[in-house]
């Protein structure tokens, strides 16, 4: 039976992190259950739903299918890393000004992944962003307002 | 997901001498290949990773073509100038698929590689011959709504789940390997293959190959092709059928056609003997549908999937007439024209 840890460098959120991390962890589960960021959520573990969506040196990812030591160096950012209470991200404030959640369990895998959308600078019609957008689900159906939400920001920064 | 050593090689040559024994996988995206593992459909014993590999790029060739490597992520494929310039299908099918996060992780060469979405092969409670040789096939006479109308066999009637490859197979790619006995290239329409009574076989690699790039030839499909992809929901899904059309016109009739079919078979779907039905005739629902009729001939319902034969024909006809009137399908705006 394989036994053993791969030292890993990882930038989380500014932070320079150095851990011994057992090969078959995922992105996602050494987040949340390593380093106690649980901003990221868990939702199908498997690609399907985007609730896990964090950016790996600026581009979004699913987290929860990427092993962890396979990211050596990388500079990751989390929901955490992009704003803080009383200091909002400018989407988590589109995402409020417009209704964009409702049970709020997609919410930092749209955000992240609405950030990943904006530098990679493809999408500036709603079709465009829906399309881009379509990687993250969400059971309450809030879609509308979470393009809506997206289209905001794009237009502040265009 | 079992546990597993994991190596880092530095160099191809080693990671081919890494991945010479039994139980070894090669971790690119890790998209489909981590899945797996979590679902216990694969266990490998070692894990190589080979994303530090020198495969990252997209070169020029002599005559006009371009290398893709095998570690690009399909998303800078699908958005590299030269790609969108001059094969424009190529990057209409990869941004038919996945999702943009799936697309930013996944490579060329892993999309290649990925395993059938199957139900029956994710399942390890039921029976899959691809998965476990020999354990028969729970799809044939069971759930099959999206599985193989074309060149299936009693053993297992699975699809090849890719949208890049069906681009590919149009396009007349060259997969470039290399392995315990040197380098290799492979005709596309050669890599995959059917499953025929070893269907645990999705392509023709050899124990310990590596794809190291994928060879684009010079061609000029820029103005009339088309990647029209029909499935469950707008997006994010795999196809029940996809068509792909790079076609070229010279006045009023068709010089060339090459057309394949994805989410039918084990394998892109092609016929040239049938394409030649199209050269030299005026683009027309008649000559289309007379196209249709030969691509599809011998393709058989499994139940739940009959509707894909007629969609699949209707598809055909519908992909032809984009193609010609060079008025390629929108990854975007879905309505289809």
């Amino acid at each position: 039976m394989p036994i053993g840890t791969v030292t890993t460098t990882l930038t989380i959120n500014g932070e320079t992190r150095t851990r011994a991390i057992e090969p078959w962890t995922t992105l996602l589960d050494l987040l949340r259950e390593g380093e106690d960021l649980i901003g990221t959520k868990k939702g199908c573990d498997h690609g399907q739903c985007g609730a896990c969506t964090v950016l790996v040196d600026g581009r979004r990812i699913n987290s929860c299918l990427k092993l962890a030591v396979t990211l050596d160096g990388a500079e990751i950012t989390t929901i955490e890393g992009l704003g803080q209470p009383g200091n909002l991200h400018p989407l988590q404030s589109a995402f409020c000004d417009h209704d964009a959640f409702q049970c709020g369990y997609c919410t930092p895998g749209q955000i992240c992944s609405a950030q990943g959308l904006i530098n990679e600078g493809k999408a500036k019609t709603r079709d465009e962003v829906r399309e881009l957008m379509s990687g993250n689900l969400c059971r309450c159906g809030a879609y509308t307002n979470i393009i809506d939400a997206v289209l905001d920001v794009i237009g502040e920064q265009a | 997901m079992n546990r597993f050593d994991y190596a880092r090689p530095a160099s191809v040559a080693e990671a081919v001498q890494a991945g010479t024994g039994e139980q070894v996988r090669y971790l690119a995206g890790g998209t489909n290949l981590i899945d797996l593992m979590k679902e216990n459909v694969d266990q490998p014993m070692t894990v190589i990773d080979i994303n530090r590999l020198p495969l990252n790029a997209i070169e020029e060739l002599d005559g006009g073509g371009l290398r893709l490597g095998a570690l690009v992520p399909n998303s800078d494929t699908a958005w590299d100038v030269r790609v969108e310039q001059r094969y424009p299908l190529l990057s209409s099918a990869i941004l038919a698929g996945a999702s943009p996060q799936l697309r930013n992780a996944a490579t060329n060469g892993g999309n290649l590689n990925q395993r059938t979405r199957c139900y029956y092969f994710y399942d390890v409670a039921t029976p899959c011959n691809k998965r476990k040789p020999g354990s028969g096939c729970g799809a044939i006479g069971g759930v099959n709504r999206i599985h193989a109308i074309l060149g299936a066999s009693d053993q297992c009637i699975a699809t090849h789940p890719s949208d890049m490859c069906v681009a590919l197979a149009v396009l007349d790619a060259i997969v470039q390997v290399t392995g315990p006995e040197g380098d290799r290239a492979i005709p596309i329409a050669d890599y995959h293959r059917l499953p025929g009574d070893e269907p645990w076989r999705d392509n023709t690699l050899k124990p310990g190959e590596l794809v190291t790039g994928i060879d684009l030839p010079a061609e000029d499909f820029t103005r009339n092709y088309t990647y029209l992809k029909l499935r469950d929901r707008l997006s994010y899904a795999f196809a029940l059928v996809s068509i792909a059309v790079a076609m070229r016109i010279e006045g009023s009739t068709i010089a060339e056609a090459r057309v394949a079919l994805g989410g039918v078979a084990h394998k892109p779907w092609r016929s040239t003997e049938a394409e030649k039905l199209l050269k030299d005739r005026q683009p027309s629902p008649e000559a289309f549908g007379a196209f249709a009729d030969a691509l599809l001939a011998g393709a058989v319902g499994q139940g739940e999937n009959d509707f894909k034969i007629p969609l699949a024909r209707k598809g055909i006809v519908r992909a032809l007439k984009q193609a010609a009137e060079a008025t390629p399908q929108s990854q975007t705006d879905k309505r289809v024209a």
